[in-house]
């Protein structure tokens, strides 16, 4: 298939895009992993890798596996109990062999410690019960590295002990894995070795699958209009299109005026007609949601008939009514407009809605002037604090509350960016963190996402449909529906030719 | 003669001293730096690991320090090391060199074999239907954008033949090589011949109109003869000069044929580079760059004593 982008490395534990994910994911294995053919990723879609079975202690504060036997790493060596604790030890930032970054450091902030019990178990030692933690050790995100091979060759040369063995990135060239004959699942994977040829300009990359020269197209990375022009060059083409649980959503600074006034934060919110977003970008399709992805998709996610009386989500007219007697009241009028810059990074999907926003917010007399910004230094000058409002696009590692609650919204996290901060939905979080009656979670879930939506925390546009296309021959394929990190293991993908 | 070559050679010296700093510079003015852009694919920053990486990759030190490594390091030889691939810099970019080398030759043999002939051709037939069809061909060239008229080949390929002319594996034959490389290369090379075309046309004409061409004619020279020994030579200084600045431009061109056709070298390497800040592979390839430059002109230099007897650079 054709690789989207110069892959930043292949630690996927150093990354947190899904570049990085699909090209390192079938090197590697986890203690457990989402079903691979389940295109809903939920706690009831796990399946046993590394780990042959779990179970929780009667105060669910640990998490015990029991480990697969046998099974070597790709240099040969065994993996033992020892590679489990090591690799959690990093990511708590807890081992002499540091990563250089750490992003998902803050998942496992309520694990005490990981112990080796005897080389074949380990156990999780939890500081209060979470059920999600088992979600996250299903993530493509969360492969077992290897305790003998430092993090800077994992970046360069990763070992793993999935069904593809690593055999060279070239930057700007390609990405190429070969079959894993010894690998612990007896007669996979099928395909001798993937291959990911790395081209960046989309135009010919498509070209490219339909002239034949790849099997496939880079998953969920074909837009709808685009996935038209497939259909119609190459009609045995199979093209799905899937729900990738990445939300389009607002950024506002507000330490800095004007958005440190809740009137122009509320404004904001209920200016936006989100239905316009999918119609101009999406021809009508993908979603509209709140935090999380809603149903019936997303697991925990708030459904349309919750979503119509949050505050923005109603009906467009009335919502920017009242949004032009808030602007008044922050001192703005027909006569006055607030001139600011919408921050963007210079990507498409970046762009085309925030020219869309532009339009929209010259409702409430704000005159919007779009600011480009570089992709690389997008995060910088976030960091930074360097912009007023943004339009930013955030994936989820995994459809769960805590992963989205205490990354996106929780107070000191990194990935926070607008450092929203309430001390009592923090609780909440807590609470539904530890809840283990899923129904009761989700009940919680909700109560939180709507607060955080009456916060305006981070306003959320959508969440995008996105398409994968593949050659009539290639069998097997799964594209998930709530998640774009998961499910690319491709152990037992096979082609028909 | 000895003394010009000297004096040249230093002021080549100077110029590459004067890029060196100016690379540099810049390099060090555009937002965000490579701990930034290491941060990126990690959607976060955290500020900790961000001193540490600039730490180990000596971004702490005085920037006088940072010049003086990176020159000090050129002078023996050591390139460094690629932040992003964390290989070693000439790793990086000998592999590709090659690659872009023989594009731009196959570019620029294209732009010289297609636009000074046809220069030529629309110089003598001056106002003909013939003149017509090449000067309209020569200005699509100049107006064409080269990644447009490169996707257009690209789309025409694939609709009409069901293949596409781009680099996914080192070709295994020279005629493989030469068959994926002809196409791009006539995609870089189409506005750098157009320009050829227009510049020889321009000269030509005004040295056909000389006396001596006139006073060749009348002594019966043949017309081949008059048209490509007595007026082209005569004609070719501009044209001359055009293909060493060409030569240099072909570096741009390259950047974005080098991007469509997915092809693996230094030109879309360097674009890459530059986005990542990986300070190591721009500093050095665009120094090498530089030195090819001035080493061109330097040699149109050299050539315009052989094709022009009034020239002499010892006065």
């Amino acid at each position: 298939m054709y690789h989207r982008e110069n892959s930043p490395s292949m630690s996927i534990h150093e990354e947190a895009t899904y570049s990085v994910n699909i090209s390192s994911m079938p090197i590697f294995n986890n203690l457990v992993v989402y079903d691979q053919h389940k295109a809903q990723n939920s706690i009831d879609a796990l399946t046993p890798e590394l780990a042959t079975e779990w179970s929780w202690s009667a105060d669910k504060k640990a998490l015990t596996f029991k480990l697969r036997e046998g099974v070597k790493w790709h240099d040969g060596k065994p993996f033992t109990s020892a590679d489990v604790k090591c690799t959690f030890d990093m990511l708590m930032g807890k081992s002499q062999n540091r990563f250089r970054k750490d992003p998902r450091k803050d998942w496992y902030f309520n694990v005490e410690d990981v112990t080796a019990d005897n080389p074949m178990q380990a156990t999780f030692h939890l500081k209060r019960p979470q059920p999600a933690v088992l979600a996250m050790l299903a993530s493509g995100y969360t492969p077992i590295y290897p305790c003998h091979v430092t993090a800077a060759q994992m970046r360069t040369n990763p070992i793993g002990t999935g069904p593809f063995k690593f055999v060279e990135l070239k930057q700007n060239e390609s990405i190429k894995l070969t079959r894993d004959s010894d690998y612990w699942k007896k007669g996979l994977p099928y395909l001798d070795g993937i291959e990911y040829t790395i081209i960046p300009n989309r135009s010919t990359a498509i070209l490219g699958f339909v002239a034949g020269k790849f099997d496939m197209t880079f998953p969920t990375e074909v837009s709808i209009p685009l996935m038209k022009d497939v259909k119609s060059q190459k009609p045995d083409a199979v093209c799905v299109l899937a729900q990738t649980n990445v939300a389009t959503n607002l950024i506002m600074n507000r330490d800095a005026p004007p958005f440190n006034d809740e009137n122009v934060r509320r404004a904001l919110a209920l200016a936006l007609d989100r239905q316009a977003f999918l119609d101009t970008l999406f021809e009508g399709k993908s979603v509209i949601g709140g935090a999380l992805l809603p149903p019936p998709n997303g697991v925990w996610g708030l459904p349309p008939a919750e979503l119509k009386n949050v505050i923005g989500y109603g009906d467009v007219k009335k919502n920017r009514e009242e949004a032009r007697k808030l602007m008044e009241k922050a001192g703005y009028g027909p006569n006055k407009h607030l001139a600011l810059k919408v921050s963007t990074r210079n990507l498409a999907v970046y762009r085309d809605p925030a020219v869309i926003l532009i339009d929209q917010l010259k409702d409430i007399y704000i005159d919007g002037e779009l600011d480009v910004v570089e992709s690389g230094i997008w995060f910088a000058k976030i960091a930074r604090k360097e912009y007023s409002v943004g339009l930013n696009l955030t994936g989820a590692g995994i459809d769960d509350p805590d992963q989205t609650f205490y990354e996106n919204f929780g107070c000191g996290s990194e990935r926070n960016y607008t450092n929203y901060c309430n001390k009592d939905l923090q609780q909440q979080f807590d609470a539904q963190s530890q809840e283990t009656d899923p129904a009761k979670r989700k009940q919680l879930a909700w109560e939180i996402d709507k607060k955080l939506q009456e916060d305006v925390a981070r306003p959320i546009l959508y969440f995008s449909d996105q398409g994968t296309c593949w050659a009539p021959y290639v069998k097997n394929v799964t594209i998930m529906t709530n998640s774009s990190y998961n499910g690319f293991r491709y152990e037992d993908v096979w082609m028909d030719k | 003669m000895a003394a010009y070559l000297i004096r040249r050679f230093l002021l080549m010296l100077l110029t590459l001293f004067g890029i060196s700093i100016v690379i540099f510079a810049l390099l060090r003015i555009v937002p965000g730096n490579i701990a930034d852009i290491l941060f990126s694919s990690a959607g976060m920053i955290n500020p900790a690991d961000k001193a540490q990486i600039e730490k180990d990759l000596g971004l702490d030190q005085p920037i006088v320090v940072q010049y003086a490594q990176w020159i000090g390091g050129l002078v023996r030889g050591d390139l460094g090391y690629s932040y992003i691939s964390e290989k070693p810099t000439l790793d990086e970019i000998a592999p590709r060199l090659p690659i872009s080398a023989k594009l731009a030759g196959m570019a620029l043999a294209f732009a010289v074999l297609f636009g000074i002939p046809l220069g030529v051709i629309s110089a003598v037939r001056q106002n003909t239907p013939l003149d017509y069809v090449l000067r309209v061909v020569s200005l699509s060239g100049l107006s064409l954008p080269s990644f447009w008229l490169g996707l257009l080949i690209l789309m025409v390929c694939v609709r009409y033949f069901g293949w596409i002319p781009i680099y996914t594996e080192p070709p295994k034959t020279w005629w493989n090589e030469l068959l994926l490389f002809a196409i791009p290369a006539a995609a870089v090379g189409f506005r750098s011949s157009a320009l050829m075309m227009r510049l020889t046309r321009s000269s030509m004409l005004e040295v056909l109109r000389q006396d001596y061409i006139r006073t060749a004619r009348a002594k019966g020279a043949s017309y081949a003869k008059v048209n490509f020994v007595h007026a082209l030579r005569n004609a070719v200084l501009p044209i001359v000069t055009i293909v060493g600045i060409e030569a240099a431009f072909l570096v741009g061109g390259l950047i974005v044929t080098e991007t469509v056709f997915n092809i693996p070298g230094v030109a879309r390497f360097l674009v890459e580079a530059i986005r990542s800040r990986d300070y190591p592979i721009v500093q050095n390839l665009v120094m090498f760059i530089a030195v090819c430059v001035v080493s061109i002109n330097f040699l149109i230099d050299m050539a315009y004593l052989a094709l022009d007897p009034r020239i002499a650079y010892e006065k």
